[in-house]
């Protein structure tokens, strides 16, 4: 009789401290926090969360993200709390959020766990990632099936496949993420798609998901196609020995906008967009 | 240890004709099987120019690198102290955080280029120091003034980085140093200036060598001290800005290349200025070639390569002599 009581009062106790609606959340550094309710008033401090956290119909409980984070264009409207290295804790502090989303290498989630803050720390890489990150921003927000927001990145990303024209298929990409050589091999997000586009890559996975590459390999990898961000793209063509790369020679160049940039260079629900224009590339420039 | 400076300069000459055979043979993947299609080209058009840049930009810093010290009368002065790299490092990250916002900079940038941006960068900023300490009378003043005006360049560069952060690593490769997309013309403007520069640091020498007694002795001399800073200001920032509009900021070769050659024949500063520049030009020339060898097809930055190499070499100099004699 007493055991069962005991028994009883333990699973009460249990009850008081875990509600049914609360959820135990294993971030990317394996930290786990405990969420008792979903929360209203959340702070995300990289752009790709943002995005995931609005497209999850959750942007109205926003209340505030970091500088880079431009879209949707509702969280302009927020408090902007700074970058990677400069975060504002105290602005953070005093948005009182019931959870912080972070990047892995931001250094900020200590110190905002040391002021009582629950942080949750993620950071999106390759596809598979984006997907996880999804259900798991779906489990924090308390929003049912998250999955439906990939189902619909996946099947944009197979209607951007099905337009490239067959000649476009195979076609061997350089990729080049940042002028001083830094390319976007296969193992990358960008990589990826460009996979699942059906195109080639120069830089195969075992070099890394961006590696700082000798110009040279370019050359004598001779791609059909460079993907270059307007930012480094100046002077390309008169790199040294580059005139003879069969993309250089037939204008097979595609360069892409800052605001382009913005959607190729973010791993999250936006990536189905970035599939779409590379997708254009591709058939522009097959075309040509 | 002491060698003849004329050995020594057949010496370090010979190092760099060896690199620039190496930095020939070796690319991207591995020794160059030389009968390949194609092959033709690589050499002649990327390695070539490539090895042959890498050693005029460190001749360039290892010049620079001398006058500095000689004027300065200051061990540590460097290439970059007059304000020059914080200069061509904030020139660069503008012109990048700019591009593709209005047409009109991107067409001005195409019309430069990065490396005229980067050049004109240099000069402002050691014009700014100039101007900062009121001409080239007084060293002292010369030398916070450069500190000054570096430390509020550079804070702006990092503010533009803070504005545009997706120029974050196009700037690191900037200020790591980047031998990779040096051409024939990169060599033929890096050589004239070299040119430039060297007669003028040559022509100068003796200033420098009775300006080691101390200014009032150099004055009492007669050493017209006014004029000549102003010669080797030029020459000095003609040097800098050529290697860091083409290559970036290379650490430590102009730091390191005459005390290199001082530790190995003491000698006076014509000779000197002459043994840092092919002492500069070995050792930039030895980091490209281990930084696009050791993990081929990729590629370190070679400022971190001539970092490590001048430093350890440096450092084992320095314990030998150091050492207590029995």
């Amino acid at each position: 009789m007493l055991e069962r009581l005991l028994a009883l009062l333990l699973l009460l106790l249990l009850g008081v401290a875990l509600p049914a609606a609360a959820v135990e959340i294993k971030d990317d550094l394996g930290h786990t926090t405990v969420l008792a309710a979903p929360p209203q008033r959340v702070v995300s401090l990289l752009p790709s969360l943002t995005e995931t956290v609005c497209e999850l119909g959750a942007c109205g409980r926003l209340v505030g993200v970091d500088r880079y984070s431009n879209f949707p264009a509702s969280v302009n409207a927020l408090p902007k709390l700074g970058g990677m290295d400069d975060t504002n804790i105290e602005l953070i502090a005093s948005l009182k959020p019931d959870v912080v989303l972070v990047a892995v290498s931001s250094r900020v989630a200590e110190r905002l766990r040391a002021l009582g803050m629950k942080v949750i720390a993620l950071e999106p890489r390759s596809y598979k990632d984006v997907q996880r990150v999804l259900g798991l921003i779906g489990q924090v927000l308390g929003v049912p099936d998250a999955q439906r927001v990939w189902r619909h990145i996946e099947a944009g990303v197979a209607a951007a496949a099905g337009s490239v024209p067959a000649q476009a298929r195979g076609m061997r990409v350089y990729y080049e993420v940042a002028s001083g050589m830094w390319a976007a091999g296969e193992s990358s997000f960008m990589g990826e798609t460009l996979t699942r586009l059906g195109a080639g890559n120069i830089i195969p996975a075992a070099l890394g998901p961006f590696p700082k590459v000798n110009p040279e390999f370019v050359v004598k990898a001779n791609p059909a196609l460079i993907m270059i961000g307007a930012r480094g793209a100046e002077g390309l063509t008169e790199r040294p020995g580059w005139h003879r790369i069969d993309a250089v020679r037939r204008g097979r160049i595609c360069v892409f906008k800052p605001e382009e940039g913005d959607i190729l260079a973010r791993p999250g629900p936006r990536m189905a967009e970035a599939a779409q224009i590379m997708a254009r590339c591709l058939r522009d420039k097959a075309a040509s | 240890m002491n060698v003849r400076p004329g050995l020594l300069l057949v010496l370090l000459l010979a190092a760099g004709v060896a690199g620039v055979l190496a930095g020939v043979l070796i690319g991207s993947t591995g020794w160059a099987s030389l009968g390949d299609e194609g092959m033709a080209l690589i050499l002649w058009e990327i390695r070539l120019p490539r090895s042959l840049g890498a050693w005029c930009a460190g001749a360039l810093l290892g010049m620079a690198g001398a006058m500095a010290q000689g004027l300065f009368r200051n061990p540590l002065a460097d290439p970059y102290l007059l304000g020059s790299a914080s200069g061509a490092g904030l020139a660069v990250a503008i012109a990048l955080a700019l591009t593709g916002v209005s047409p009109q900079t991107s067409s001005l940038l195409a019309h430069i280029g990065l490396t005229g941006i980067a050049f004109i960068g240099t000069l402002v900023g050691v014009g700014l120091t100039l101007v900062l300490a009121r001409g080239v009378e007084q060293t002292l003043r010369l030398l916070l003034a450069g500190v000054v005006v570096g430390v509020v360049l550079n804070a702006l560069t990092g503010l533009a980085t803070l504005w545009a952060p997706d120029i974050l690593r196009a700037m690191q490769a900037f200020l790591l140093g980047n031998t990779g997309l040096l051409g024939w013309s990169s060599v033929a403007v890096m050589a004239a200036s070299g040119a430039a520069a060297l007669v003028i640091g040559l022509v100068a020498s003796p200033a420098l060598d009775a300006l080691s007694l101390g200014e009032s002795t150099a004055t009492s001399l007669g050493v017209r001290m006014g004029l000549v800073r102003l010669l080797l200001i030029f020459a000095f920032a003609l040097a800098t800005g050529a290697a860091v509009a083409q290559t970036g900021i290379v650490a430590f070769v102009g730091l390191v290349a005459p005390h290199l050659v001082r530790v190995l024949c003491p000698m006076l500063h014509g000779r000197l200025i002459l043994l840092s520049a092919a002492a500069g030009g070995a050792l930039l020339l030895a980091a490209d070639v281990l930084a696009r060898a050791l993990i081929r097809p990729q590629e370190l930055p070679v400022g971190l390569v001539t970092a490590l190499l001048g430093g350890v070499y440096l450092l084992v100099l320095m314990h030998r002599r150091g050492a207590p004699r029995q």
